[in-house]
């Protein structure tokens, strides 16, 4: 059961910050969805998970350099940058 | 407008550069917002250059659009969310390499719903789309904007991607075909990333002869997809005027509850016409579909709420005024920068992988996943096809059921299965309810396109649709 604590704390976990409202109108939302999802508990399921159809496992390269974008091309997008970094908000 | 009209036009003396100002000229009056950004100068100076030089390649001088979700070299690329607002990618994906190399010229990028996630081109942030058949309706979705585009004549092919149903809805809402290959025949590099072990980039077209030379074009194997596979022939090569070693399965879970009469009728119709061309069918059951929603949804939220966290303003996208310590600061990046549903997918994702729940909906889902597949493995072994409405209902009015979360998830039932699966599936027109059109869904074995589509080619050929 979701409660408004539980999407507070489902927003800090995904580093949202959800406005009152937000945090008023999931919760109900979120319940119908997950008793949707229980129609699951019903499937006796004793097989291996498939986590993708194609059956591959590790998938290995030669380690050969190959080509990349530049430093240059890299930061083009970067809101907020400095002497070749990407610049991030203060960690302390 | 397709791309025999087109190759016809160019050689009756028509300039590329004039068709491609026509079609310009066509989206900036057009009602439907199918496109979002426009590649004008880029695409005009392709169309002189081929002009110059001539057409070369299996695409040469054609337009095409691209939703934007598939990362375009120079041009503005958002997944038409707030997050990558003024994002343009320094590379090209895989699919546009090979547009390019085959001459095709790109003409904009196409509206869909907020990071692919919806079913009716909504949520975008540059508006909804609206359906050409009746403006008042929703196009589809998630690649509402590419459909849209193809079926008002705006451009003969375009680009979508598909994680649960996002080119097979629009296009059987628009009236046009739309392919979801099998997991792996096309590249996923430069496809910003839903669901990753359920997505593939899908092609469109005014008819299924176009949609086999564009899989031809965007299809093979790629490095840098560690799930990319080596296709096995050319489609374009394979489509026959014949059926005849064609069995049809149709599994009874597809016409259930909540499929409107009109459609269940137009796609049986499609069925019995495909037996008088000389195939034959048998209805079949796929006893696990019940769950495919629930399991879809839990696979999809999860692997998005893991996915979705890369976009942090950091390296692009949306920055807000002043830094803030690092928490709040990406915090509030994430809440102006992401819709409603987004958020809400990001949640129940979380939710879905936190301690306490990972057995009970992700690892569940993954475990019925596979009783899923295994249903479509035993079907298709007594049959090479399986027919289905492709949505339960036609086009709804924009604004219908947009407040209803979980009523719009429903209407997926019948399209996501198949990615579950991985096996391909086209959808192609089958008839009417009214002035809307209806769209049936033929799904196929593992790489085996070929025969969906050369099926599809049989049906439009002889009086489908």
């Amino acid at each position: 059961m979701i409660t408004k604590k539980t999407v507070d704390h489902l927003g800090w976990l995904a580093r949202i910050k959800l406005t009152e409202e937000e945090k008023e109108k999931f919760p109900d939302q979120l319940n119908s969805i997950l008793d949707y999802f229980e129609k699951l508990d019903e499937v006796e399921a004793d097989v291996s998970p498939t986590h993708h159809v194609l059956g591959l496992t590790n998938v290995f390269r030669d380690d050969v350099a190959g080509q990349s974008i530049s430093q240059e091309d890299a930061l083009g997008n970067a809101p907020r940058k400095e002497r070749g970094y990407f610049k991030g908000p203060r960690i302390i | 407008m397709n791309v025999d009209g087109i190759r016809e036009m160019l050689q009756n003396g028509k300039s590329v550069e004039e068709l491609v100002h026509s079609i310009f000229d066509k989206i900036e009056h057009s009602k439907l917002n199918a496109f979002v950004t426009l590649a004008k100068e880029s695409a005009l100076e392709e169309a002189r250059r081929v002009d110059k030089h001539g057409a070369k390649g299996m695409l040469g001088g054609i337009p095409i659009g691209i939703k934007d979700s598939i990362s375009t070299k120079g041009i503005q690329t958002t997944c038409c969310s707030k997050i990558l607002e003024g994002y343009v990618p320094p590379y090209d994906a895989h699919v546009i390499e090979r547009l390019k190399a085959e001459g095709a010229i790109i003409i904009g990028k196409t509206n869909m719903d907020e990071f692919a996630m919806g079913t009716s081109t909504e949520t975008s942030r540059f508006g909804p789309a609206r359906n050409p058949w009746d403006l008042s309706r929703v196009p589809g979705g998630s690649s509402g904007g590419s459909a849209a585009a193809v079926a008002g004549g705006e451009v003969p092919l375009a680009l979508g991607s598909d994680t649960g149903g996002s080119v097979r809805c629009p296009a059987s809402f628009c009236g046009v075909v739309g392919l979801k290959p099998t997991y792996g025949l096309v590249s996923r590099y430069g496809l910003i990333a839903y669901a990753n072990s359920l997505e593939q980039i899908g092609p469109f077209a005014g008819n299924v002869k176009d949609v086999a030379l564009l899989l031809d074009v965007i299809s093979g194997y790629d490095s840098r997809d560690s799930t990319s596979m080596t296709k096995k022939c050319e489609y374009l090569k394979e489509l026959k005027d014949d059926v005849s070693d064609v069995k049809i399965g149709v599994p009874k879970e597809f016409f259930g509850e909540g499929i409107d009469e009109k459609v269940e009728k137009a796609v049986w119709g499609g069925i019995k016409a495909l037996e008088d061309m000389g195939a034959s069918y048998t209805e079949i059951s796929l006893p696990h579909t019940k769950y495919s929603l629930a399991v879809y949804y839990i696979i999809a939220m999860s692997e998005a709420s893991s996915n979705l966290a890369r976009f942090d303003g950091l390296r692009y996208g949306l920055r807000l005024g002043k830094d803030k310590d690092w928490h709040t600061t990406f915090s509030e990046i994430k809440a102006q920068g992401f819709g409603e549903e987004v958020k809400r997918r990001i949640l129940l994702g979380t939710y879905a992988l936190s301690a306490g729940y990972y057995g009970k909906y992700y690892l569940k889902a993954l475990k019925v996943r596979t009783l899923i597949k295994r249903d479509f493995e035993f079907a298709l072994k007594d049959t090479n096809v399986l027919i289905t409405p492709t949505m339960p209902f036609p086009a709804f009015k924009i604004g219908e059921k947009i407040g209803e979360p979980l009523a719009l998830y429903l209407a997926d039932v019948n399209t996501v299965p198949i990615n579950l699966a991985g096996v391909p599936s086209v959808s192609v027109p089958c008839g009417f309810a009214g002035k809307l059109p209806i769209g049936m869904q033929i799904i196929g074995r593992h790489f085996d396109e070929a025969t969906i589509l050369r099926t599809a080619y049989v049906f439009e050929r002889n009086g489908g649709g």
